[in-house]
């Protein structure tokens, strides 16, 4: 099941509709990664509200992917996590280090949207 | 109730003799129902139990009791006695009846009637004999059942109650918009810890919180347990897009974070209450600034 990637401005949305093989996985790593180039994204959204199991392996390609984008100059969120993976999650100590997270996909948008504000204001300041 | 280890099960298979003696028992019982039943009324008011209640409540509860009594004797089935039971104790335990009261009450009763079968065939001893063979275990039955039902009521009230202490327990407040305050009092076992740990996830998702303050100040120590715990609620908030602050750390408890070795990076702590709420209020780009008096319209 590959999971669709919606290009939204500047951002490139994936929305994991089920779960997902370690394959699903690996292709949408890669996906990303590939497109994040050819998009010229700033920031990418991971939507994974659909999921209800959170293994080590997805919990380890998410991080990837989003330790992957950053090298390649863009930002990552994970959004959606449901409360009862979050709390599993942390039980078995995937705590997705490093990763942004943010409740939905409309506050991983905001999250998206403040990064670039940042970025913006820098420049004026360097700019002035 | 069916349990072979069951000491209600002491009544014996009825045989015919039995039955039959148990038939005299009753109908002797129904004979002496209006002084036995004053006898029974009058040793409760003696003993001081029920004090709780009016001479007239006594009364009227030992007359349905006494019924109940004869008829359990009688049909040999126990489940009107047990429904009266539990009916009687839901009236009676938010009065504060204690369990020793009731025991109390069907033992006197059960004494009682054994006094009358006493009193009525001392004369023929093998008779009383067989009599109390057949009276004395189901009499046990009774009183058994009776006291089960109410401890079990009372168990019952008490569960509900804890229920409600610990819905009580853990409020998560909205403060402002994204902002919500945890605070936590009393005693942390890890049942409460794990339902506190629910709530405030729940919260965070209907209330779209970006920032938590669980404020400690009233938790005056917590084992490891429970420390590993709370970091782990820190860290299933973060996974959630909300960061937490804990604020009010006691000596004690941040002496148990550094012996257990908590990842301090991860915690992000505050001393007090107000502190968190300033902290949490930055972190959202909120701003509180006092009014100037002269500023404000007359």
């Amino acid at each position: 099941m590959a999971v669709p990637i919606l290009k939204q401005g500047a951002y490139l949305i994936a929305s994991v509709q089920s779960a997902l093989t370690d394959a699903d996985l690996l292709e949408l790593r890669n996906a990303l990664v590939e497109m994040v180039g050819r998009y010229r994204s700033r920031g990418v959204i991971v939507d994974v509200t659909a999921m209800d199991v959170m293994d080590s392996f997805a919990s380890r390609t998410l991080r990837d992917i989003a330790h992957m984008i950053r090298l390649r100059g863009a930002e990552t969120v994970i959004v959606g996590i449901q409360p009862e993976v979050a709390f599993t999650m942390v039980q078995l100590g995937l705590t997705l280090e490093g990763v942004a997270t943010a409740l939905d996909l409309e506050e991983g948008l905001a999250f998206l949207d403040r990064g670039s504000k940042k970025i913006a204001r820098d420049l004026g300041a360097h700019g002035a | 109730m069916k349990g072979g280890r069951n000491p209600a099960n002491l009544t014996q298979v009825p045989t015919e003799s039995t039955t039959a003696l148990l038939r005299e028992l009753v109908s002797h019982l129904r004979q002496n129902r209006t002084q036995l039943r004053e006898e029974w009324a009058q040793r409760i008011t003696e003993a001081k139990l029920l004090t709780a209640m009016t001479k007239e409540e006594v009364f009227a509860e030992a007359t349905s009791v006494y019924d109940n009594y004869v008829e359990a004797l009688e049909t040999g089935t126990f489940e009107a006695l047990q429904a009266y039971s539990r009916n009687l104790s839901e009236r009676i335990i938010p009065r504060g009846v204690q369990t020793d009261e009731v025991v109390g009450i069907v033992l006197l009763l059960r004494d009682v009637l054994a006094r009358s079968l006493f009193a009525r065939y001392h004369a023929d001893f093998d008779k009383l004999n067989r009599i109390l063979d057949a009276y004395e275990p189901a009499a046990n039955r009774i009183a058994i059942t009776v006291a089960v039902g109410f401890v079990q009521e009372r168990e019952r009230t008490i569960r509900e109650q804890q229920e409600a202490i610990r819905e009580l327990s853990t409020p998560v407040l909205q403060v402002r918009e994204r902002l919500l305050i945890l605070p936590i009092i009393g005693v942390i076992d890890p049942q409460r810890a794990r339902q506190l740990t629910e709530q405030l996830l729940r919260g965070i998702r209907t209330n779209r919180a970006r920032v938590v303050v669980i404020d400690i100040t009233g938790v005056a120590a917590m084992d490891s347990n429970v420390a590993n715990h709370l970091v782990l609620t820190v860290e299933a908030s973060r996974l959630l897009g909300a960061t937490v602050i804990v604020t009010g750390l006691s000596p004690e408890i941040a002496q148990t974070l550094v012996n257990i070795g908590v990842d301090l990076t991860k915690m992000n702590t505050v001393g007090d209450l107000q502190g968190g709420i300033e902290e949490a209020e930055r972190l959202l780009g909120y701003k509180v600034l006092p009014v100037e008096k002269t500023d404000q319209p007359s």
